[in-house]
């Protein structure tokens, strides 16, 4: 059985231009929606404060939750129903305030018993800390860059054979991170100038196979944040879990193609590089699909049937699949393009 | 030809035949005894968000704890300077690391720093310079004095804790310091959560304190409090309506006994109204200062104070010889059990703060596990059917190289002794969506080197050639992102990152060596014409 024909020749890299004006837009779409949330929509991991999972024998409406809630000044709380239609179940979710928030679990569960006179389930309970909360978001944040950097180092050392440039620009990475570190700019701020100045390395230093690569992960990664934030989705550990994942997943597939992209155009020295790609991407395209979808069953049996609790990372996978697939094919790849003009005109 | 493929048959053979013995002690509830002594016996193990359970990041205020020491020092100097007859007018503790002290003749002030030098070396000592007279000191406590007392204060409230939790019983807690004065606390399979918080959070500092009966609780209440007393509240609940009321008390601030003196607590039960009382013992010289208190205070009341909480204020009758007292209480079996527990194992050094609490109820750590499963089994069961009608025969064996990865993945969990969570069970989900990747790879090769017309044969060896490096590469960043996860994350996200790194490598094993041995022991004698494929 064949899904795609081998002699299949599509002009993806022709289409380039659509696809950057696809994604560019998608980017600063997430951007813009990222500035006027005032950030990505942090859970209480990251941002402190406290999660109860509550599970009541029957259903209520979340108005009459929040009433029941009014004894322990948590009327102002977040209140949403939570996994299966009927399992009557919800989460009631507090920022950080200045409610004591040790033992509200045990609380909600009185007020709510109180209320409803019936038995209420306290399921989950996570509390965090506004410090525990910092810590953890400093941790998530610079382990999304270690991975970035470490894959960064792999990738051009690997495909170009450029070991020295990479760690040169691992170490000069290093060196800017650590000044403006040293200067008190703020995490967010120090991942967002590590990209930035990753990507001008890579630059600089012409290690294209290692732009294209972290340009793909990069959008990836921005347009998972950017659907998470649309969909009023929260950030919580478990997502940069996933995030990190769809790093790993992204990079995968782009490997593959520029795997081809090496081994053809050593084969076919003279022909144009753009139409090399071509190839290389619809020599690949069947496995592309094919892994993509077998990984996108079970991500979407895990979506459908893991249950509440993971439903958010599965939905975090599934969508880094899919933006990764299309990358892959659309975006890692015409990067190496923008190199080919510039060189060919220095050698003219 | 043969025989290297009968070498790595066995290699593998011997790597299932492991994984099974890694496998067996999760699925048996006992072994016959050889077993136990010869093979693996420890079953997987489960995260907190699978089988129920308490996290808890405790913070110890050792700040306090370095109070506590200045206040000490100030009461030992208030007695050295009363034996060398050096009168002072403020002696008191200056915030969380000095003392200051006024002396009242200048002349004094060389035998007191000699006095500072012999006793007390952790201070060093500054004139206050905007003081004339020159006999204000301000003595600070040395950085690494206050780092000692800190470290020492995190380590035996560590030492606290795990004692109660100990008395507590919960099977397999896990008890360390984490940096920043904090103790990480987790406690697997816990019913009542609550309960346990509650056991681990209290400071338990026992104290007697005498009542002010001489002067007025109405006047005290009204801000006038006399010096040396201070005013602590008994908090009742009425076991009918459930309201809590606060009773106010009038007390003498110092402590006249303390729970240091303290050898054991045990809960008893009062036979007249079957109340169950905790009973304590003191040591000798606990013992004769209680004697000696209740002697002299007669028909007045003895208030029990608990971490500044009247408990209960009961008159002396007589004098109590033989160190034994009760405290009584409208205690429930377990809250006297647990008041018990924590007087015995001692007060902490510090209070704690809970700056991070993950409850999993035991029943939603159920249904995780049962949902987990379920979607890894209808997702695989579909990938593999999938194999099947994409690439017939050799996507059955690209199945049974899946099936063997996650044989190798669960028992790979129990061989590093691993914590299987609620994101590793999604790990394995996404890798056996991931682990047919390096077979759709080599599939894809083997049928362009087929359609190029090459043998079977030697499709397969340059399908498997060319692909090799391709999943290699593919695999070593998955790879990095995984071990970047286990550096970075807790917990949960570290069991994620273990299913992922495990299942990485063994889906490099089982989709390339395995799948490898069979193709050759079907196609390597080269009498087939044709692969299924």
């Amino acid at each position: 059985m064949e899904f795609i024909k081998q002699n299949i020749n599509i002009d993806f890299v022709g289409k380039r231009r659509m696809a950057y004006i696809f994604s560019a837009s998608l980017i600063i779409l997430t951007v813009f929606l990222l500035i006027w949330r005032g950030g990505p929509n942090y859970g209480v991991d990251f941002s402190g404060g406290i999660l109860i999972q509550v599970q009541l024998s029957d259903n209520r409406t979340i108005a009459e939750i929040r009433k029941a809630l009014e004894s322990v000044h948590l009327e102002d709380s977040i209140i949403q129903e939570f996994g299966e239609k009927d399992a009557f179940e919800y989460l009631v979710r507090v920022r950080q305030t200045d409610i004591e928030l040790t033992g509200l679990g045990d609380r909600v569960d009185q007020a709510l018993s109180s209320e409803f006179g019936q038995d209420v389930e306290i399921r989950r309970v996570e509390m965090v800390g506004p410090k525990v909360g910092e810590d953890l978001r400093q941790k998530a944040l610079f382990a999304i860059f270690y991975a970035t950097l470490f894959i960064a180092i792999y990738i051009s050392g690997r495909f170009e054979l450029k070991w020295l440039m990479s760690i040169v620009m691992a170490l000069s990475l290093a060196f800017i991170v650590y000044i403006s570190s040293s200067l008190g700019v703020s995490v967010t701020w120090l991942i967002i100038i590590a990209i930035i100045v990753t990507l001008a390395l890579c630059w600089i230093l012409k290690l294209k196979f290692a732009l294209g690569a972290i340009v793909a992960l990069v959008h990836d990664v921005t347009i998972t944040v950017g659907i998470f934030a649309l969909t009023d989705r929260e950030i919580s550990l478990s997502i940069i879990a996933a995030l990190l994942t769809i790093v790993g997943y992204s990079l995968n597939d782009t490997i593959i193609v520029f795997d081809r992209i090496r081994e053809n155009s050593r084969r076919l020295r003279k022909r144009p590089l753009i139409e090399v790609m071509n190839m290389s991407i619809n020599q690949t395209l069947s496995r592309t699909i094919l892994t993509s979808t077998t990984t996108l069953v079970v991500v979407l049996a895990l979506f459908v049937l893991g249950g509440g609790v993971i439903h958010d990372f599965a939905f975090a996978i599934l969508t880094g699949i899919i933006v990764g697939t299309y990358s892959s094919i659309f975006v890692a790849s015409p990067i190496l393009l923008i190199w080919e003009g510039k060189t060919s005109k220095n050698d003219k | 030809m043969l025989n290297k493929l009968g070498f790595r048959a066995i290699i593998v053979l011997i790597c299932v035949l492991i994984a099974f013995l890694y496998l067996t002690p999760s699925f048996t509830k006992e072994f016959p005894s050889w077993w136990s002594n010869l093979l693996p016996t420890e079953k997987i193990h489960l995260g907190l968000d699978l089988q129920g359970g308490i996290h808890l990041m405790l913070e110890v205020e050792a700040i306090k704890a370095v109070e506590n020491h200045l206040e000490r020092v100030v009461d030992e100097l208030k007695q050295d300077l009363r034996k060398n007859k050096i009168r002072y007018m403020v002696l008191k503790r200056d915030g969380s690391d000095k003392i200051a002290i006024t002396l009242i003749r200048p002349e004094d002030a060389d035998i007191f720093q000699d006095l500072l030098k012999t006793n007390y070396p952790d201070f060093e000592e500054k004139r206050v310079m905007t003081d004339p007279s020159q006999t204000a000191f301000s003595l600070a406590l040395l950085n690494k004095a206050k780092g000692r007392i800190m470290k020492m204060a995190v380590d035996q409230a560590l030492e606290t804790i795990r004692n109660r939790i100990d008395q507590f019983g919960v099977s397999e807690p896990d008890i360390r310091p984490q940096k920043d004065n904090t103790i990480l606390v987790q406690l697997p399979g816990i019913k009542d959560p609550k309960r346990a918080i509650d056991l681990i959070g209290k400071t338990a500092i026992l104290e007697f304190k005498l009542v002010d009966e001489e002067n007025s609780l109405e006047e005290a209440l009204k801000g006038n409090i006399p010096p040396g007393d201070e005013i602590l509240y008994q908090m009742a609940v009425d076991p009918k309506t459930g309201r809590r009321t606060k009773i106010p008390f009038l007390l003498k601030k110092r402590s006249v006994l303390t729970g240091e003196y303290l050898t054991d607590a045990r809960v008893q039960i009062d036979s007249r109204y079957n109340e169950p009382y905790v009973s304590i013992s003191f040591d000798g010289r606990g013992a004769k200062l209680f004697e000696k208190i209740t002697g002299e205070n007669i028909k007045k009341r003895l208030a029990i104070v608990l971490d500044d909480t009247v408990n209960s204020a009961p008159v002396i009758q007589d004098r109590i010889s033989g160190g034994k007292a009760q405290i009584t209480g409208r205690f429930t079996t377990d809250e006297a059990r647990d008041l018990a527990i924590v007087l015995r194992a001692g007060a902490l050094p510090a209070p704690v703060k809970i700056v991070e609490e993950r409850t999993v109820g035991p029943s939603l750590g159920k249904d995780s596990i049962q949902k987990g499963f379920k979607s890894m089994f209808i997702g695989g069961l579909i990938v593999i059917l999938f194999m099947i009608i994409y690439y017939k025969i050799s996507g059955a064996i690209a199945d049974l190289a899946l099936l063997l990865n996650i044989l190798f993945i669960i028992s790979g969990l129990a061989f590093f002794g691993a914590t299987l969570t609620l994101p590793g069970i999604a790990g394995i989900i996404l890798t056996i969506g991931m682990s047919v990747d390096a077979n759709v790879l080599i599939f894809e090769r083997i049928r362009e080197e087929l359609k190029l017309g090459k043998t079977p044969r030697a499709s397969i060896e340059g399908g498997y050639g060319k692909a090799l490096v391709t999943i290699l590469d593919a695999n070593i960043t998955t790879l990095i992102a995984a071990l970047v996860l286990f550096q970075f994350g807790t917990g949960p996200v570290r069991g994620f990152a273990v299913t992922l790194s495990i299942g990485v490598i063994a889906s490099l094993f089982t989709a390339v060596f395995v799948t490898r041995i069979i193709f050759d022991y079907i196609y390597g004698h080269g009498k087939l014409k044709k692969i299924s494929i």
